[in-house]
Parts: structure tokens; C-alpha cells; sequence
């Protein structure tokens, strides 16, 4: 600020005494004046502590559900494709719409842990690491559709350009196959990000582990307890010590790290961007009206991250109220999500009534058609079950109390969610349903197999999540610490603080 | 000597650890380094390090993934098996721009990672500073500057007396 007063005539000087603009404080990304030892100290102890009642109590309710996945995926290998409810002439269904939505779930992490990095946004250090499990564990839901969509499962590996006794190779101008290579891409590296920012956490696991076993202090009723106490520290110290690779927190690491990490940032923004893309050309590139739009890239990718941070917030918001981490995901970060949802929902509910508008200035009948019938065809419920939870529910957010209103904030996640996985079902399905010769159009209906695959997804995706909340630290604790003022090299007095660089 | 690795001192804030750090960098030091439980902001200047190299590593990655992307759709779809579908080329550079796009990326992220642990000499499960109860509290709140006794300027006396000079506390040293 002294620069600029200094460069002042006096005239101006004057001029802003007069005004006396307000002076807008940065919100703090840790509040409560939390210590270093303090971010250490509660995000492993998450992982430290006995594992808790509710823990077990979910992980048989995920497994449970889980099993439904395993029951229909069961049932279709043994009898084959057709106990899907596809038929002609929807030879699409559930399978690429499941594929799709979770597909587009996972974008959010990306964006999180990618984008953002890129655009400096301090606060996305806290929730990033969950974000980033979420997408890995959102691909693994997705994949299943497609490789089980195959028919003959074994016979996936067809997909990837190996060497197979037919001597044929994969067929390269189907975007279904840019899509095996954007999807495999993006979970491998997604994977790869992930774990790269993990090592120095995992780092900090084993050296805390390691000080347990040297101070021997284990505290327990019984002797058995404290065997098991210290056991387990023995299996943290090779478990996470095997995985953080012998990392040492010395500066010379952290300026690789940081350059790697950088690297990856950009590796993955053009990525994640490219994935939905590819998934949107699955569709626009065929010459159905209502797919073959050049709108679908964009807008995909904004559906996507929309659908995406719904998911994060479905996810941090209970974590939040139960580990107690009200100090780490402040209101700032739940604002900061809640507004990314309202700006992507604004591009969707764009996308929809823009893709009405061409339909009519384009003057192709059919276009027309499978729009109006979109909206009021045999399936306007399923089209009014998306445009209100996605066009109408993310509006809410302008709004300082609804954003305030955490249980409010998590019911509207978990719509804008419902919201996107009719939007995939009423572009797949309409198109589909009513085509170009009314002779064989037709209605879909899932059957019992497909809900239970994708219920069961569901269970698969809280199974992956609760083991990674129980063994792998929640969020990155270097990054935290680098935005709190304490971790700043250059003084971190708030009243010297505006010294920017 | 022989048997010491290395002289430790602990700095109780961020400003002091980067202050300590441009001293030891204008003492002429080269085998040493700082460790905190964060990236500190500037830290490679403070320390006289140079830009890092594991760009180079997602370069080569990245490269190595493009022609690849290129070769195998060349090779299986143009030269090895052609098949005509729908009247499309065999070859052409538009329609496997997103198998080449993607290896791209694929095989540059590999490259940063493998970069990665390359540039910090990783995997390294052991080291002699793990055996100090005052480096392990780095994980906690510690800042650390560890000088290596292999390091040409270094003497067990004067280089003790450097590290309370620069405001150093609770130094110990490690043996190898």
C-alpha cells in the first residue's frame, strides 16, 4: 500500500481521504490462529486414531451395497448384454449414462487440484487430496460400464493395442476408441498426481510412527491393547515409510516436488479438458440431431465440473462436521465451491436453452424435432427433472444465507448431482428413442440389472472412500501450511502483511 | 570425522530458516540443505539452488509419447492391417490427434514423476539424519539446516560455531 500512496499527487491523496474506501480483509485459509504442530497433529491423527464406530457401521452398509454391483455385473456375464434393457433402436442406455456421470464426477478433482493450482488459488490446498481421491474412485465406478458394455469382458484387452492371435488391431477412427486412450490417460495420471502429492504426507506418517516406537510410550488398559498400538506403528513405519520413499522434507526435495508438482498442474489441465471432450465426441460425432451438435465439448466440460464439485461438497461437508475441521474447510472454501457451481450450473442452463435456440435457427427439422420432443416427448419428466435441479437449483447460491446454511448447501449438492445424471439420461435416451423413422421408435426401461449395477456403484465409491479417509492423510499438510502466515518467509505480522511478490 | 554425517541446527521461524539459508549459501557451503514439513516460498534462491531439471524429464516423456501415438496408428491402421471403414483414411494426422494427444500427456506425467524422484535421488529408504529424534520433529514444526560433513568446507568446530553464529539452536550432530 505505501507504494501506491507514494506515487500520489496530493490532489488524489485528498481525493481518497475524502472516499475512504474500506479496507476488505483476505479471509484466512486457517482460522483460530492454528499452529504447524496443530495441521500435523489432526490430519494424521484422523489417521492415527482407533477407527471409529461410524466407520465400521458405513463400510458394511458400502459393502453391502457394493455386492449389488458384483450381483448384476454377475448376472450379465453369465447370461450376456441382453439382460440390459437395451434394445433397437436404443442400443444405448444406462451403461453410457452411468459411464458419463460418474465419468464427469470425477472432473472436479482435477479442476481442484490442477486448474486452480495453476490460477494460485490458495484455498483449494485443504480440499484437494479428497477431491483428488474422489475423481480416481469416480473413474474406477466408471470404467466398469463401458469394459462390462464390451459383452464379452474377457475380451477387453481387445481394446488396447496389444498383439492378439486374430492379428486385427483396435480401430482408431471411432472416438469410442479416443476414448479408451482419454479415460486410461486420465485415471493413470490421476493416480499418478495423487500419490506424487502424498509422499511428503506419507513421509510425516512414518516419522511420527517411528518417535512412537522410540518413545515405547503406549498407552491402553491391557497389555494386548498396547501390543496392538505399538504393532500397528510398526506397520505404519514400513506401510507409509515403503511409499514415501524415503522422502526427507529437505529443501533440495521440496524444489523438485514443486517443479514436478507445477508440471503435472499443467499436464493435467489440458487433460481433464481433453477427456470430456472425447466423451462428448462419442456423441457429436455420430449424425443423430440432438448429438450432433459442436456445442457438446464445452459444454460437457462445464456439466462436468458442475457435477463434479456438487460431489465434493456431498463428500467434504459430513467429513467436515466429523473430524472437526471447521478450522481447515472454512466458510471462504464452501463459498468459494458453492460459486464455482453457480458459474458452471449458469453455462449448463446456457448450454440447454442455447442448443433449443440453434435447433430453431438452424432450420433442420429433425433438430427441431428431438428437441421439442426433448422437452415434451415422452420423456419431459426425466427433462424437467434436470433442468430444474440443474438450471434452477445452483441460482440459489447467489445468496450469502443459503451459502451459510451448510445442511441447505449439502441437500442442493446432492440434487445438482441428480440433476446431471438426467441430463447424460435425456441426451443418450431421446436421441436414441426417437430417430429419423417413426416406424421403429421405441421406449426405454432399465431393468433390474441395470439398477442394480449402478446402485451398487454407489457402494463400490464409499468402500474406496472410507479406506482412503482411514489410511491415507485427508488433505496435503505441506500445502496447508504454505498458505498459513506462519509458513511465510517474509514476516507473517497481518499489520506488515501486503508485501506482495 | 569419518563416522559424523552431518551438523544440525534448528531456527524457530520461517524468516530465520530463510535468512540462515542465504547465510550458509554466502559462507560458500555446497553439501547441505534446509528441511521443514513445507515448501517455503523462494527457498531454492535462499539456498543458491538452480532451477530444477524435471521439466526435462516431462519433455522427453512427453516426446516419447507423441511419436508413439503416431507410430502405432500408422502402423497398425495404415501399413499392418488397413481396413477400410466408412470411407476414412487409413492415415491422416487429424483423427488420431487425441490418441497422440493423450499418450502425450500419459507418457509426460510418467516423465515428471520418474524426473522427480531422479532430480531428489529417490527412492533412498535410508539415511543417517532419519536416526535423529531432533530431525524426525522436522514432520512437526522443526526447521532444520543440516550441513554434511563431506562438504569441503566443512570442520566440526567452525562449522558448529557458524550455525550459532547464524542463530542456530539446539545443534547436534549425526553420526553416519
Amino acid at each position: 500500500m505505501a507504494t501506491i500512496s507514494q506515487e500520489m499527487d496530493p490532489a488524489q491523496a485528498a481525493l481518497l481521504d475524502r472516499v475512504d474506501p474500506a479496507v476488505l480483509e483476505e479471509q484466512p485459509l486457517v482460522t483460530n490462529n492454528r499452529d504447524f504442530n496443530w495441521v500435523t497433529n489432526k490430519i494424521c491423527g484422523i489417521v492415527e486414531a482407533g477407527t471409529p464406530t461410524w466407520w465400521w457401521v458405513c463400510m458394511a452398509v458400502a459393502l453391502a451395497t457394493a455386492a449389488f454391483t458384483g450381483m448384476g455385473l454377475l448376472w450379465l456375464v453369465s447370461s450376456g448384454v441382453g439382460v440390459w434393457g437395451l434394445a433397437n433402436p436404443i442400443n444405448w442406455g444406462w451403461a453410457i449414462v452411468n459411464f458419463v456421470f460418474w465419468i464427469g464426477i470425477g472432473h472436479a478433482g482435477t479442476l481442484i487440484s490442477a486448474v486452480l493450482c495453476l490460477l494460485k488459488q490458495g484455498w483449494r490446498t485443504s480440499i484437494n487430496r479428497a477431491a483428488e481421491a474422489m475423481t480416481i474412485f469416480a473413474v474406477v465406478c466408471a470404467g466398469i460400464f463401458p469394459l462390462f458394455h464390451v459383452g464379452r469382458v474377457w475380451f477387453a484387452w481387445w481394446l488396447f493395442p496389444i498383439p492378439n492371435a486374430n492379428g486385427i488391431w483396435p480401430q482408431f477412427r471411432s472416438p469410442l476408441e479416443w476414448d479408451v486412450f482419454a479415460v486410461s490417460t486420465y485415471g493413470t495420471v490421476s493416480v499418478l498426481f495423487w500419490y506424487m502429492g502424498m509422499i511428503p504426507d506419507l513421509g510425516t506418517m512414518r516419522d511420527r510412527a517411528v518417535q512412537r516406537l522410540k518413545a515405547g510410550a503406549y498407552e491402553g488398559a491391557t497389555e494386548y491393547k498396547r501390543k496392538f498400538a505399538e504393532g500397528f506403528d510398526v506397520f505404519r513405519k514400513y506401510f507409509y515409510g515403503i511409499f514415501a520413499m524415503g522422502w526427507r522434507n529437505a529443501g533440495n526435495h521440496w524444489r523438485n516436488y514443486e517443479m514436478a508438482y507445477l508440471v503435472l498442474a499443467g499436464l493435467s489441465t489440458p487433460l481433464v479438458l481433453s477427456v470430456h471432450t472425447i466423451v462428448s465426441f462419442d456423441f457429436a460425432v455420430s449424425v443423430l440431431p440432438g448429438w450432433h451438435t459442436t456445442i457438446f465439448p464445452p459444454y460437457f466440460v462445464a456439466g462436468a465440473i458442475f457435477s463434479g464439485f456438487g460431489m465434493v461438497m456431498t463428500l467434504m461437508l459430513p467429513l467436515r462436521a466429523i473430524f472437526g475441521l471447521h478450522d481447515l474447510i472454512t466458510q471462504r472454501h464452501i463459498d468459494n465451491m458453492a460459486k464455482i457451481c453457480l458459474g458452471t450450473g449458469s453455462i449448463v442452463g446456457y448450454a440447454y436453452i442455447m442448443e433449443f435456440f440453434i435447433a430453431w435457427y438452424g432450420a433442420n427439422p429433425y433438430e427441431s424435432f428431438a428437441f421439442i420432443n426433448r422437452a415434451f416427448g415422452q420423456y419431459w419428466w426425466a427433462y424437467i427433472m434436470m433442468f430444474s435441479c440443474n438450471v434452477f437449483t445452483p441460482q440459489l447460491f447467489w445468496f450469502k444465507k443459503v451459502r451459510e446454511n451448510w445442511a441447505l448447501v449439502w441437500v442442493m449438492s446432492i440434487l445438482i448431482n441428480v440433476g446431471m445424471w438426467f441430463e447424460r439420461f435425456v441426451i443418450t435416451v431421446t436421441s436414441l428413442a426417437n430417430d429419423f423413422l417413426p416406424s421403429s421408435w421405441g421406449y426405454y426401461s432399465p431393468t433390474i440389472v441395470d439398477i442394480f449395477t449402478f446402485f451398487g456403484t454407489f457402494g463400490l465409491f464409499s468402500v474406496l472412500f472410507l479406506l482412503f479417509i482411514r489410511f491415507a492423510p485427508l488433505m496435503p499438510i505441506g500445502e496447508v501450511k504454505y498458505v498459513m502466515p506462519q509458513g511465510d518467509p517474509h514476516g507473517h505480522h497481518a499489520a506488515e502483511k501486503g508485501g506482495h511478490h | 570425522m569419518s563416522n559424523l554425517h552431518s551438523i544440525i541446527a534448528s531456527f524457530p521461524d520461517t524468516p530465520s530458516l530463510y535468512h540462515a539459508a542465504e547465510k550458509v549459501r554466502d559462507a560458500g557451503y555446497k553439501k547441505w540443505d534446509t528441511y521443514s514439513s513445507f515448501p517455503v516460498h523462494g527457498m531454492p534462491a535462499a539456498q543458491g539452488q538452480p532451477r530444477s531439471k524435471v521439466p526435462v524429464f516431462t519433455f522427453l516423456g512427453g516426446i516419447t509419447g507423441f511419436t508413439i501415438g503416431t507410430l502405432i496408428v500408422w502402423y497398425m491402421g495404415a501399413y499392418d492391417y488397413p481396413l477400410i471403414v466408412g470411407g476414412k483414411p487409413f492415415f491422416s494426422p487429424i483423427f488420431p490427434f487425441p490418441i497422440m494427444y493423450e499418450l502425450t500427456i500419459l507418457l509426460a506425467a510418467f516423465g515428471t514423476l520418474g524426473g522427480m524422484f531422479l532430480t531428489n535421488l529417490l527412492p533412498q529408504h535410508h539415511n543417517p539424519l532419519f536416526e535423529s529424534d531432533t530431525f524426525l520433529e522436522v514432520a512437526g514444526d522443526r526447521l532444520l539446516i543440516a550441513i554434511e560433513s563431506r562438504d569441503p568446507k566443512f570442520d566440526p568446530a567452525s562449522t558448529r560455531q557458524f550455525l550459532a553464529e547464524i542463530g542456530g539452536t539446539d545443534i547436534e550432530e549425526v553420526s553416519a
